[in-house]
């Protein structure tokens, strides 16, 4: 297998960060891989902090009242597919666990599989899928939000 | 621990006999079998004589059999080769060549399945989308079988060759080979007393039968057939077609006219020496062994019961009676082959799969397509395929790890 994925991917294979259910969720969202039928489903529970001083001036019109910040308090996932879905599942939810909801959106899944280290071209969309993982489960969670205010 | 080989569908080591049998073809007999001086007449009593042995087991002439380089090519050359004479001779019988292409109902027919081997279905469809032949695929039903009635079904006045498979490479079920050839025979010569129609080849692929079942070419009433050296323990880049006498094809190697005109190129002695000595292995071993498969078939039994007895929610796919004693293949709901492979082989285990995320081009099996497996289904697909070599300790430890390894891949699953 060593010729097929890198020691990251194994890595990440072997020991998924993040696996599993949040059972009070914030929001969740399951995307399906029309090319393969892989699954994968994604949990967030989201929370408010105080804007740090630098983020504060660029962001000031938007959460004037508040001067907080959403973030991802935490985030677990469930994938059915292959070696190359697991690992990006995983690699995609320990780089956005912590992060305010607008930089969490702004992953894409260059930077997955650039974290994957080599990745076979067929791969690719692999990566793709736990990008749009990340963005439908935001999404889901604004949505709801909105909706609630 | 020593790795276990459960793949042996894909390849199969080539056996130290083997191996010593090909050694002395590299270096020192290296002769060219064309060549006129001695080195050259001892490479070709060589050829002939490995030739012959192999003849033995099919119960066939020394002329009937052409050497290849491996399965993919002799496919190729029976169905192109049957295919490009039978439109010369349709040719020919309207009067010489045509510049313009022949209507659709004179185009000559083909019948394969829809489960074949892809060096036989991507022949087939590249000849039909390029305007070349007409084609039917037969579907197998649920169980992985090809029924003789379906074949004949399809067939039409310009059919000129059926396709058919022994056993299935992927679900290992048996198809009726004989069954099959003696209705075509019987057509044929209804159709030869009525002068009507054409003569319709029969080909059949019997590469992963070659190990336990009966290869006699004329029980088979097969007109070709294909078998390849690295299935049954010999070496890989050698293959053979059978070509019953007075079959009309055209060769698609050409220069040198070796192997009887119909397969240019320098013989490949050691390949065809270590194809023989596996095949003359095969043939002692079950003159001394009462029921050869009986060993395999037990292990095959055992390690099916053991993963349904153990494993909820996991099903067999293809024929259990109709089966090859080499091949196991099942499917796990909610638990994704290519991960399944990479868990098993972490533990050890080589085997494959027919998962989408395991083929290059994202596709589920076209076989357990062709069966009706469901997406869902086939998604999880896993196949061990076994040998004469097999150990039952080996199965024990499989059926010790599989279960963990798909409980673990469940538990990552958002479906259940
Ligand atoms: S998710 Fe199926 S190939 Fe990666």
């Amino acid at each position: 297998m060593k010729n097929l994925y890198s020691e990251e991917i194994m890595d990440h294979f072997r020991n998924p960060r993040n696996m599993g259910v949040i059972n009070d969720a914030d929001a969740e969202a399951t995307i399906g891989n029309p090319h393969c039928g892989d699954v994968m489903k994604m949990y967030i529970k989201v929370a408010k902090r105080p804007l740090s001083q630098k983020l504060k001036v660029k962001s000031k019109k938007l959460d004037k009242q508040t001067e907080n910040e959403e973030y991802i308090k935490d985030i677990k996932f469930q994938t059915l597919g292959c070696g190359a879905a697991i690992a990006s599942s995983s690699i995609a939810t320990e780089l956005v666990k912590g992060k305010s909801l607008t930089e969490a959106l702004k992953l894409t899944s260059d930077e997955i599989a650039r974290r994957m280290g080599k990745l076979p071209p067929v791969k690719y969309h692999c990566s793709i899928l736990a990008e749009e993982g990340i963005k439908k489960v935001i999404e889901n969670y604004e949505n709801r939000r909105d909706k609630n205010q | 621990m020593k790795r276990i080989y459960l793949d042996n569908a894909a390849t199969t080591p080539v056996k130290p006999e083997v191996f010593e049998a090909m050694k002395p073809y590299f270096s020192r007999d290296f002769g060219n079998a064309s060549s006129i001086h001695s080195d050259g007449q001892q490479a070709r009593a060589t050829v002939e004589q490995a030739r012959h042995e192999i003849v033995e087991v099919l119960n066939c002439k020394d002329s009937e059999v052409v050497f290849t380089s491996g399965g993919s090519e002799s496919d190729n050359l029976a169905i192109r080769g049957i295919v490009e004479s039978a439109v010369g001779t349709r040719r020919l019988a309207l009067g010489g060549w045509q510049k313009n292409p022949q209507t659709a109902d004179q185009l000559p027919h083909v019948i394969t399945s829809a489960f074949e081997h892809h060096a036989v279905l991507k022949t087939v469809q590249m000849l039909e989308k390029s305007g070349e032949i007409k084609a039917t695929y037969v579907k197998p039903d649920k169980e992985g079988l090809i029924a003789a009635e379906d074949v004949k079904a399809a067939i039409r006045e310009n059919t000129v060759l059926v396709s058919i498979m022994y056993v299935n490479n992927e679900i290992g079920t048996i198809q009726s080979i004989r069954e099959i050839g003696k209705m075509l025979e019987k057509l044929n010569s209804a159709r030869s007393e009525a002068s009507t129609g054409r003569r319709i080849y029969f080909h059949c692929d019997a590469i992963q039968a070659a190990e336990y079942l009966n290869l006699d070419t004329k029980y088979l009433h097969v007109d070709l057939m294909t078998l390849s050296a690295h299935k049954i323990f010999g070496p890989k880049g050698i293959g053979l077609l059978f070509m019953k006498s007075g079959v009309k094809i055209t060769p698609q190697i050409t220069g040198g006219e070796q192997e009887w005109r119909l397969r240019s190129g320098t013989e490949n002695v050691a390949g065809i020496v270590g194809f023989a000595k596996a095949m003359e292995i095969i043939q002692n071993a079950k003159c001394k062994i009462r029921n050869y498969n009986s060993k395999t078939e037990k292990l095959r039994d055992k390690l099916i019961d053991g993963i349904l007895d153990r494993i909820p929610k996991s099903r067999l796919n293809g024929s259990r009676e109709r089966r090859s004693p080499a091949n196991v293949n099942v499917s796990f709901f909610g638990a994704e082959g290519e991960s399944i492979l990479i868990n098993l082989d972490l533990a050890g285990i080589s085997a494959s799969s027919g998962s989408a995320c395991t083929s290059g081009a994202l596709e589920p099996s076209h076989v357990l397509e062709a069966i009706g497996v469901k997406p869902e289904w086939s998604h999880g697909s896993v196949r061990f395929s076994l040998s004469p070599e097999t150990k039952e300790k080996e199965i024990d430890y499989l059926l010790e790890e599989l279960p963990k390894i798909i409980e673990k891949l469940r538990k990552m699953s958002p479906i259940k």
